[in-house]
């Protein structure tokens, strides 16, 4: 592929330090575990309060610049009283931010300048499923449709090879289309 | 090494091409076309210049080589270790120990199948087989059988199965889709002549990268067929993503499969934009340029298949090979038991040859070792 000069393009992605960092880490696997962390607090009916400042990587303890606050609820449909999003939908929120964050980055690696990403998410849901009125519909989304508008100086190829690369290496598109074991404990 | 009068002898475990004939299956041909399919002072000279060997004729072809190049091919020797010594290599072989200056590894890359480790949760009801004891579909069970991988290996034993009758899963990861033809000649032609094939491994941006590509859906058949996801698609083999777990007796496949699909489209057709437009300023007379249906996935790829319902006899583990190094004790492999070379060269004295991508991007195929083996031993031959 074709790369022009990167410093002559600027999305905002520091992608020198994203190449440094993986060189860095080829050789020190061991500080590239993460974990990332939220707590949780239930509030009411099936409202809860969701908060997350800190994690931890390379090696210690980190923690974001401030707190972030996440209220989910269920919409009043559900007759609830929607004092945020529904759990779904934040998933809604991940795999929007990861792809579009990909797209950026991988756009700044192959020196195209991007002007606009705008995205529009669909996640496909049967609510039979977790109200257990078919036992044969499941649970979660049964599929989910990303829809990009990219204003780029790219052609419409370079465009759909930068959306592609974007889920090779997103880790909520591998989150959501590949099984992960989860264990749920109380404490 | 011959021509530069270097004393050596060429150990080989079995006969010459020994897996050549006995750990490849039945229906097996070459990928390359007979016209590109040489060797040093040696090529096919027969009536069908587009059509493929078959695994026998490429070990006849092989042992006809080491006939024409009087190569000192000592057979039925097996090479169990080796070791640095004093003045170069220690070997110990069936035959004795034996000491080197130098050694070439040429052993290559595909000594064994790799299969994933979540095998073992597979149902015992199910019988797995790997590409070096799948031989023909009549040795498998009757039943439908899932085949893992969609390299070359994969698509074609897909079809061998799918062609009869039976039903066919092909759980498709990441893949290289490339048409058999493409105006009017072999692919393959157009790898060689437009200088992609010739790509040299220093210049290669992720080199990590290509060394472990998958080997691209191609068949070698009389027919010059494409096999690709829509072919195996129009034969009626069912194709599903990755397969990413078994768990509890199910086999999960991943929902990515639409990205691997749009990746192998883009891929391709950046390959083939690159042929045209070393046609164009070469001045090539071929037919107009051609473009190939994007990959149909189906709306709703299956997501997970009860493998203890009886719809699966059969897992084929397409999954690739790695070679085998259990008798190398000279530390020069990496973390991951891959051999660490520069261009094949991989210690002092200590050579490897063979290797995906090991000096240029056609270093496996039949031909691409010729300029690997030619540089690669006169390196050799400067540390002499």
């Amino acid at each position: 592929m074709e790369r022009v000069d990167m410093t002559t393009v600027s999305n905002g992605v520091n992608v020198k330090a994203l190449l440094d960092a993986r060189d860095a880490l080829k050789g020190a696997p061991e500080a590239a575990q993460f974990t990332w962390r939220a707590t949780s607090k239930w509030q009411n009916g099936v409202h809860s309060t969701t908060r997350i400042q800190q994690f931890f990587g390379l090696g210690q303890e980190q923690n974001h610049k401030t707190e972030a606050v996440f209220e989910a609820d269920h919409p009043e449909v559900f007759a609830a009283e929607d004092n945020g999003i529904t759990p779904i939908e934040y998933l809604l929120v991940g795999l929007a931010s990861c792809l579009t964050a990909g797209v950026a980055s991988v756009a700044q690696n192959r020196g195209i300048q991007l002007r606009s990403v705008e995205s529009t998410v669909e996640g496909n849901h049967d609510i039979r499923g977790i109200l257990g009125a078919d036992s044969d519909v499941r649970n979660g989304f049964n599929d989910i449709k990303v829809t990009f508008t990219i204003d780029a100086d790219a052609s419409e190829k370079d465009i759909e090879a930068l959306v592609a690369q974007s889920q090779k290496r997103s880790a909520v598109f591998d989150a959501l289309t590949n099984p992960t074991s989860v264990t749920v404990e109380v404490a | 090494m011959s021509d530069r009068s270097i004393e050596h002898v060429v150990l080989e475990r079995g006969e010459i091409a020994n897996s050549w004939r006995r750990e490849r299956w039945d229906s097996l041909r070459l990928l390359t076309p007979n016209r590109q399919s040489r060797l040093p002072g040696h090529r096919y000279d027969g009536p069908d210049p587009d059509g493929y060997m078959t695994a026998g004729e490429v070990a006849d072809f092989v042992a006809g080589f080491a006939k024409v190049a009087d190569a000192p091919v000592r057979t039925g020797v097996d090479v169990t270790s080796v070791r640095a010594g004093r003045a170069g290599y220690e070997l110990e072989t069936s035959l004795g120990p034996l000491g080197a200056r130098s050694v070439v590894l040429a052993s290559g890359a595909c000594n064994r199948p790799v299969v994933p480790p979540f095998h073992t949760e597979v149902p015992a009801s199910v019988v797995q087989v790997t590409p070096f004891d799948y031989g023909a579909p009549d040795r498998l069970p009757d039943g439908g059988v899932l085949v893992v991988g969609a390299s070359a290996t994969g698509v074609q034993l897909a079809a061998e199965l799918r062609r009869t009758g039976r039903p066919v899963v092909l759980a498709a990861g990441e893949h290289v889709r490339l048409p058999r033809t493409y105006r009017g000649r072999d692919v393959l032609w157009w790898m060689e002549a437009s200088g992609v094939w010739d790509q040299r491994y220093d210049e290669i941006d992720d080199l990590t990268r290509a060394r472990r590509l998958p080997s691209p859906q191609l068949v070698g058949s009389p027919s010059r067929e494409t096999l690709g996801l829509n072919e195996l698609t129009a034969l009626g083999v069912e194709i599903v993503g990755r397969l990413a777990a078994v768990r509890d007796g199910w086999a999960l496949f991943s929902g990515g499969l639409r990205n691997v699909a749009s990746l192998a489209d883009l891929k391709m057709e950046r390959l083939l934009d690159t042929f045209d437009a070393w046609a164009a300023s070469a001045g090539i007379d071929a037919p107009p340029p051609e473009r190939f249906a994007p990959t149909r996935v189906p709306a709703s790829p299956r997501l997970r298949l009860d493998l203890r319902g009886g719809e699966i006899r059969t897992i084929v583990w397409a999954t690739g090979f790695r070679p085998e190094y259990g008798w190398l004790h000279v530390p020069v492999l990496d973390g991951k038991g891959r051999l660490r070379h520069d261009g094949g060269v991989v210690a002092p004295g200590l050579y490897a040859l063979g290797l995906p991508v090991l000096r240029r991007r056609k270093s496996t195929f039949l031909h691409g070792i010729e300029d690997d083996a030619r540089e690669v031993i006169a390196h050799l031959a400067a540390g002499l």
